[in-house]
């Protein structure tokens, strides 16, 4: 069994690995539309970002060299900003907010549920890549503090319960989609 | 000035000025039921386009002609989604609903669209005086503000110029234009208007800085950078109205002599980006950007530049470094911004509510707005009130309306029967006021004297349930996280401070602890070089003042008086007021700390607690058993069953 899960984590890695490298193909065609300045560096980061939903290694190495800036410089502006993240973030990425409203109502006990739930900290993505969990700042829905965010979706009003109902939510969508793709292989098999 | 220039932007004006009005009137007289949906941030999150998308089934499914339109937001937080259906037929007048859901959107769509029956029991009030509905003109919340800067939002479409040029909209620009630049300096000085970014510095003294500075390639920036955790006023009115920020930019670009400006805007509020992208692309489709605006020989190049999430960055010298492509780090001031700005030019740089004042104030004249609010600072405030109170929301009231008026009478008041505590204002720059400060007059001065400050406007009220200590180390975690690290003594005093708020916190308070808060409060704002740094230990110094008591009991009692933290609480179950067999607390526990005793009553494992509260909501009304006491060794012992039997 366990070698199985092994390969499988192997597997899904070599498949990011490509479509990390196509990705990084396409990043450096988008360069071209910068000027090759120093101002132009957030926007390229945030481009970069945008693309790759993170800033890896290699992708920082080919902004410096583009800007002909040295690596340490750029990686030195990029770790001052919050925007920027060094580690991909999971399909489901979470951001629980914890600006004064959320505070005020409790959102340190939302983030430690998710915490304690998903079994990662704040910063962190769970092993599997299903989910990141971040802490912002402030995402300005403060009328619906706390508030946490799923994906896309604004959460307001959360409590520790909500938490477990809406990771239940995902896992139980996750594991119907299976189902429905293995009836459809079934079904065509 | 020219009086055949004068003619030449008339004409272009009025072709514009037609063709909108033309349209609005079209809009207007059409007739058929209008519905306006709010649809900025947060009334999307509140699920606004699920209610969009519900009203469009509905009235595809069932034939329906009516318009969907779609509007910034009101500042009605506690309301949204907002929706307002104007159904001239029905013999209604427009109505204002709240809380429409996708499930209400249908009823609506069904029943007062298609039937004519408005659905009294859902109605929240008419948006104009009538016999057969109360109108909201006559609740507080609405009538005791007064707005200038968010007059127009959540009634336009901020994705359409002409709805904004119909209202009146570009009207100061082309009367700008007609005037000398001196003119328009010395209205914004008559006004008495005062940046709205926290300084309070006198935006037309700014502007004649900047117009006699030597240099060509002058900048404008409107600096959107709202890192303020609880205020959101900033992005609302670039979500709702951004033509008015952009047409007072324009303004400011004239007087100053400025050929380009940018937006600086965070990239967290994606949304606001792509309105402002957006809207200023149409302004320069109809000439009312870029170069020869309106047939002048004005002109201007408008950018948009995202910022990424620096909290720091609100602060004018380190928002150019991180233009420029550096880290942001603030500078030493002199030289200022006006002199030497961004790449060293002279700029002015704005925040969104004191350029999306000048319109106004150039239609109605200066007199007009140095008349409203207090000698000192003119105007209107833009508030965001969060926290708890009934009515959350972004509030435009006139200076001086006292702390009290807004709170109780505008916002309705602290929720759930609680009582007031303090009211956080400025945000993690601001202080912390308690009651005795209710009746201060809001305004630049005032405030200050107090030991808040005006700052971004965000406004938190706080009631007893919370911990005077607890917020003061949340503001310090925070402001710790964003300090830039170039000022040893905000670097380094900010971490101390929030290490011993945290030792407080958890009980661990010693003698000696307070005086050091101030000490080291006091060096901190001695030796910092920007905003940041002067104002980082506020929050520390306004609640140690006002709520030394609470201090007192933590260190000496290792008691947290308003049972907030944590490590100083502790859950137990009243067996007098615990239902037998009931589980409706075991159920909910996220860590089963819950156990049954022998009777079927409840206990809590004090070991396993992680005190989320989640039993106290859980535990049913009726019964009422759950108790919270602070300090923790005030728990009876309920003696847990063992596992074997």
């Amino acid at each position: 069994m366990k070698a199985v899960c092994s390969q499988k984590g192997w597997k899904v890695d070599q498949e990011r690995l490509k479509e990390e490298r196509a990705i990084l193909k396409q990043i450096a065609r988008k360069f071209t539309n910068f000027e090759k300045k120093r101002q132009g560096l957030i926007p390229i980061l945030q481009m970069v970002q945008e693309e790759l939903s993170y800033l890896s290694a290699e992708a920082l190495n080919m902004v410096a060299g583009y800007l002909e800036i040295s690596k340490n410089e750029i990686y030195g502006v990029a770790t001052f900003y919050n925007q920027f993240r060094f580690q991909p973030p999971g399909k489901h990425p979470i951001k629980v907010c914890l600006g004064t409203a959320c505070h005020v109502r409790a959102g340190d006990i939302i983030l430690e549920n998710f915490e304690r739930k998903l079994k990662i900290c704040d910063g962190e993505t769970s092993d599997d890549r299903e989910f990141s969990l971040e802490r912002v700042a402030c995402v300005g829905c403060c009328a619906l503090a706390p508030v946490a965010v799923i994906g896309e979706t604004v959460h307001g009003h959360m409590a520790p319960s909500k938490v477990e109902g809406l990771i239940l939510r995902i896992e139980i969508e996750k594991e119907m989609q299976a189902r429905e793709k293995q009836k459809n292989e079934s079904g065509q098999s | 000035m020219n009086p055949a220039n004068h003619k030449k932007i008339d004409q272009a004006f009025g072709t514009i000025h037609a063709e909108a009005l033309q349209r609005r009137n079209a809009f207007k007289t059409a007739p058929v039921p209008k519905i306006h949906i709010g649809m900025a941030t947060c009334g999307i999150a509140s699920g606004a386009l699920e209610t969009k998308k519900a009203f469009e089934e509905v009235l595809a499914e069932r034939n329906l002609d009516a318009r969907i339109h779609t509007v910034g937001c009101l500042g009605h937080c506690y309301a949204e989604p907002v929706v307002i259906i104007d159904h001239p037929d029905s013999g209604f007048p427009p109505i204002f609903y709240h809380e429409v859901t996708a499930g209400k959107a249908k009823m609506l769509a069904k029943l007062f669209i298609e039937e004519g029956d408005p659905r009294f029991e859902h109605v929240y009030g008419a948006m104009e005086a009538n016999d057969l509905i109360p109108s909201v003109m006559d609740f507080s919340r609405f009538n005791m503000e007064k707005r200038i800067v968010m007059e127009k939002c959540g009634y336009i479409d901020p994705e359409d110029i002409y709805d904004y040029i119909a209202e009146g909209g570009y009207a100061a620009l082309v009367k700008a234009l007609q005037s000398n630049p001196d003119e328009i300096i010395q209205a914004a000085q008559n006004a008495g208007l005062r940046g709205r970014g926290g300084a309070g510095f006198s935006t037309g003294r700014k502007w004649e800085l900047a117009q006699k500075a030597a240099g060509k390639d002058k900048f404008v920036i409107c600096n959107a950078d709202e890192g303020d955790p609880g205020a959101y006023m900033d992005r609302t009115i670039l979500e709702s109205n951004p033509h008015q920020v952009i047409e007072g930019m324009a303004i400011c670009a004239y007087a100053v002599g400025a050929s380009k400006a940018i937006v600086y805007v965070r990239a967290e509020y994606p949304l606001a980006v792509k309105l402002v992208t957006k809207a200023i692309r149409q302004a320069e489709e109809q000439g009312l950007l870029g170069s020869g605006i309106l047939g002048s020989s004005f002109n201007l190049e408008i950018d948009v530049f995202q910022g990424s999430g620096a909290f720091v960055c609100g602060e004018e010298t380190a928002l150019f470094r991180s233009i420029e492509g550096y880290r942001g780090t603030p500078r030493h001031r002199p030289p200022f911004p006006v002199e030497q700005g961004l790449w060293d030019r002279p700029t002015v740089i704005n925040n969104v509510k004191t350029l999306a004042s000048i319109p106004p104030i150039l239609n109605k004249g200066a007199d007009w707005y140095r008349n409203i609010g207090t000698e000192n600072s003119s105007g209107t405030a833009i508030f965001s009130i969060v926290g708890n109170v009934v009515h959350p929301g972004l509030v435009e009231i006139p200076m001086g309306v006292s702390l009290r008026t807004l709170i109780f009478d505008i916002c309705g008041g602290i929720p759930n029967n609680k009582k007031f505590k303090a009211v956080q204002i400025g945000g993690p720059s601001g202080g912390c006021l308690n009651e005795d400060f209710l009746d201060t007059p809001v305004d630049f001065d005032s405030l200050t004297a107090a030991g808040a400050m005006m700052g971004s406007g965000g406004m938190v009220v706080m009631d007893e349930d919370t911990c005077m200590v607890e917020v003061a180390r949340y503001f310090l975690d925070f402001t710790q996280h964003e300090s830039c690290g170039k000022c040893t003594f905000c670097r380094i005093g900010t971490h101390h401070l929030l290490k011993i708020l945290t030792r407080l916190t958890k009980g661990e308070g010693r003698e000696g602890d307070l005086e050091l808060l101030e000490v080291l409060s006091a060096d901190i704002k001695n030796g910092s070089l920007c905003g940041l740094g002067k104002t980082a230990p506020n929050p520390v110094i306004t609640s140690l003042k006002y709520f030394k008591d609470e201090y007192e009991a933590h260190i000496n009692e290792k008691r947290c008086p308003a049972l907030m933290c944590r490590a100083l609480t502790a859950f137990y179950f009243d067996l007098d007021l615990c239902a037998r067999g009931c589980d409706a607390c075991a159920t909910c526990c996220p860590v089963d700390a819950v156990f049954t005793t022998r009777n079927r009553k409840k206990g809590v494992d004090q070991e396993l607690c992680v005190k989320c509260g989640e039993c106290v909501v859980a535990c049913p009304p009726e019964y009422d058993a759950v108790r919270k006491v602070s300090p923790p060794d005030l728990v009876p012992i309920i003696e847990k069953p063992s596992e074997k039997t």
